[in-house]
């Protein structure tokens, strides 16, 4: 086999276990630069402890996470988060300060102050009016605050953007608005994404590729057409078929409207 | 109610004192608690340690806690060597420090235990380092709960501060327990307005900074703190002497009764007409005024043969009168270098005390008539006297069997015997109240109880200073029982009651006219 140049990011043998509880087993697995990856599976599935084992939020038990072909867990973990763009479910905007404070945050944790200009443009990324700059997060809409909290995980110039169900807590209009949008970013800035999910209609529309995990393992390993198209076994065509089904009634009942 | 009025504006420098005292009391607590609660939150075992430890503390009454400083401080001299005070300021600043510690601690603890965990996952998620997430997330959303602890803290502290002054600390509870002694009410009511007034400005100041940290408006934090902080300079300002003396001062003690303030007001007049700079520290608990003149804490003292005799020489049994001073003036030169200037020439002693009635109802002339009706009746004592080695010795004596035994505060006691609460108490033979009342004080025909002569006490620093012995001539020898029990009497009775002061000038006047 020829010698390949080392994955942007690897997993090497990774696992986690908590007492008798294996989170996550043995996941080996490359991605490369600029891939959109989901994350997909029920919950307890592990994908979000994978996740986390990027940027050392949960440091695995065995195994073994490389960077740009580095060990995550070889420096000092503060440093290693601020190079890794992040956006959670929680969204965690701190209330005390305005939406600039909020968004400046990570080049300020480095001792840079980030431009107002800068900041401007970011909300602007995110289709937010720039006047909301020094609101508090407690006067925007969930929808709003989100977008607020992935102008923050891009205002470190990170090349890596990890989501944890980025968008679970959302609307279903807003959410579509604000998943697109997100695309469009990886694209425009070149980003690498790893995105956690539990829907697969949002996994197959958004990603480039699609990883199906179960019991702390990977059981499927697909792009969405393939997955459209049957592949990658019973537990990820399971999954496949929710969206599916739903849209051969949307599909029916449009039809009987029709005639 | 002008009256009341004069006697809170009086106390000025107690007022000024009592201030920088909670000031660096709720300071020290901060600085403890804080860097405390953050290692807390950092590690559960350290939390419920240091919980534990604190409530445990808030379980000691405030004054048993001030009160045990004494030998703890006395004990850490073997440390930080001799000069170490073991009274005032030292011992209520780190009692006080630890009272004040359990609501910071808690509230701090509290705090940053329940901050939201998505603001704890977003700081670690952004990569701030553990001294930035205290910084900038923990710190600023913990602040108004913390604020709210150092608030709770400095008004119990204040509360509490009243109290300092059993251990020779000048506070707002010099009017109080001064008051208390000579039935001064009015004294008492300008001492509780004062350190109630003070802990309801502390309140509202602290109130606003709270407001402002949980409204996140900066304005009234500075304004709460800035206003805090001008009332403590201000205190310290006033405490300055601007004018610069260096005189050296005498420090003259008191234990916490009228005849211990009037004695002390006219040594105070004594030394000051010969030049001397004079200080009070009154109102300080009997068991520790010795141990403060040996100390030097303070200079000068009036206490008892009897007294020093049980508690100091740790002895029993009774020599007689004269034999008992002389050894306790060659044990003081042998082990604590305190000189024994001399008698004052009356005894206060203890003695029962029936009313006139008792008296005749039952009989009583001496301890042994006592005995034989004892078990009907209820006896009375100061907080000390049940406790004391004489109690049982004079019990032992007679075979005394009482129905019932109270305590009592001093002040208390008389109204207790007057009113018929009890029917003898452990009087004071040079009280006032024994003449006033027309009391009957019992014979001690088999001599169980010592003799109690007022001894003038002088700490080792000032003991060989002629001027001084000098100037305190002419109160020895000279003060009789009858003149005491006047001048006592014209200080603890209910009307046209005498300061202490004016009491002291009467006796200063029939001692040397």
């Amino acid at each position: 086999m020829d010698p390949s140049p080392p994955a942007f990011l690897r997993f090497e043998a990774v696992g986690k276990r908590y007492d008798d509880v294996h989170a996550v087993r043995d996941v080996s697995l490359d991605i490369c630069s600029g891939e959109f990856v989901a994350l997909v599976g029920a919950s307890g599935s592990g994908k979000s402890t994978l996740l986390k084992c990027i940027n050392r939020l949960v440091e695995p038990t065995s195994g073994r996470v490389l960077l740009d072909g580095e060990d995550v867990l070889a420096g000092p973990p503060a440093p290693l988060r601020r190079r890794i763009g992040y956006v959670f479910q929680g969204i965690g905007l701190f209330p005390h300060m305005s939406v600039a404070e909020n968004i400046a945050l990570t080049p300020r944790l480095e001792g840079e102050r980030l431009p107002e200009a800068r900041i401007a443009e970011l909300l602007e990324l995110v289709e937010l009016d720039p006047a909301m700059a020094t609101r508090l997060p407690a006067e925007l809409s969930g929808g709003q605050r989100q977008r607020v909290g992935v102008a923050r995980a891009l205002a470190g110039d990170s090349h890596l953007l990890l989501m944890d169900e980025p968008f679970g807590a959302l609307d279903p209009i807003t959410r579509g608005q604000l998943g697109e949008r997100v695309r469009r970013l990886h694209d425009d800035l070149g980003l690498t994404t790893v995105m956690v999910t539990h829907d697969m209609a949002e996994a197959l529309l958004l990603a480039t590729r699609v990883l199906v995990m179960d019991a702390g393992q990977i059981v499927a390993d697909e792009t969405p057409a393939a997955l459209l198209a049957g592949a990658g076994g019973d537990i990820a065509q399971a999954l496949v078929d929710v969206p599916r089904a739903q849209a051969r009634q949307l599909a029916r009942t449009s039809e009987g409207i029709g005639e | 109610m002008s009256a009341l009025l004069d006697a809170i504006l009086d106390l000025g420098p107690q007022l000024a004192e009592h201030v920088l005292l909670c000031a660096a009391a709720v300071a020290l607590g901060i600085t403890v608690a804080l860097p405390l609660a953050v290692w807390a939150s950092r590690s559960p075992p350290v939390a419920r340690v240091a919980l534990g430890f604190a409530s445990l503390v808030q379980t000691i009454p405030a004054l048993a806690l001030l009160a045990l400083f004494f030998p703890i401080l006395l004990a850490a001299r073997s440390i930080f060597g001799e000069d170490l005070p073991t009274l005032g300021f030292l011992p209520a600043w780190l009692a006080l420090a630890l009272y004040a510690l359990l609501p910071i601690l808690r509230n701090a603890v509290t705090a940053l235990a329940n901050l939201d965990d998505e603001l704890i996952e977003a700081a670690d998620g952004l990569g701030m380092t553990g001294w930035q997430k205290l910084r900038l997330v923990e710190a600023p959303l913990a602040a108004p709960y913390v604020m709210a602890g150092i608030r709770t803290a400095s008004v119990w502290t204040i509360g509490a501060a009243t109290l300092a002054t059993t251990i020779g600390q000048r506070s707002l509870g010099d009017p109080i327990f001064a008051g208390l002694q000579t039935q001064n009410w009015v004294l008492v009511l300008a001492g509780c307005f004062a350190s109630a007034g003070l802990a309801l400005v502390a309140d509202a100041l602290f109130g606003l900074v709270e407001r402002g940290f949980a409204k996140r408006r900066p304005a009234l934090v500075i304004t709460g703190a800035l206003l805090a902080l001008a009332g403590i300079a201000g205190a310290a300002m006033s405490l300055v002497d601007w004018r610069g003396e260096t005189r050296e001062t005498v420090v003259i003690g008191s234990k916490t009764f009228s005849e211990q303030y009037i004695l002390g007001r006219a040594i105070g007049t004594l030394l000051e007409d010969a030049g001397f700079a004079v200080e009070y520290r009154e109102g300080l608990g009997s068991a520790v005024i010795h141990n403060a003149v040996a100390s030097g804490a303070i200079d000068i003292a009036v206490d008892y043969t009897g007294t020093l005799w049980a508690n100091e020489l740790g002895r029993s049994d009774n020599p007689g009168r004269a034999a008992m001073y002389d050894q306790i003036v060659s044990w003081e030169q042998e082990n604590t270098g305190v000189a024994v200037l001399g008698r004052l020439g009356f005894e206060n002693a203890y003695g029962f005390a029936v009313t006139q009635q008792t008296a005749e109802q039952y009989g009583l002339e001496t301890i042994a008539d006592l005995a034989a009706v004892a078990p009907q009746l209820t006896v009375g004592g100061d907080p000390e006297w049940f406790e004391r080695p004489e109690w049982t010795t004079v019990r032992d004596a007679y075979g005394l069997r009482f129905g019932e035994q109270r305590t009592y505060s001093p002040t208390f006691m008389y109204n207790a015997l007057v009113s018929g609460e009890a029917d003898v108490i452990s009087a004071y033979t040079s009280d006032g109240r024994i003449a006033a009342e027309y009391l009957v004080v019992l014979e001690d025909p088999r001599e169980a109880l010592p003799s109690y002569d007022a001894i003038v006490l002088v700490s080792p620093r000032m003991a060989e200073d002629e001027a001084l012995a000098q100037a305190l001539q002419p109160l020895l020898g000279a003060v009789d029982v009858a003149t005491m029990r006047q001048a006592n009497y014209a200080v603890d009775r209910e009307d046209d009651k005498w300061p202490p002061e004016r009491a002291a000038q009467w006796l200063l006047e029939q001692v040397a006219p």
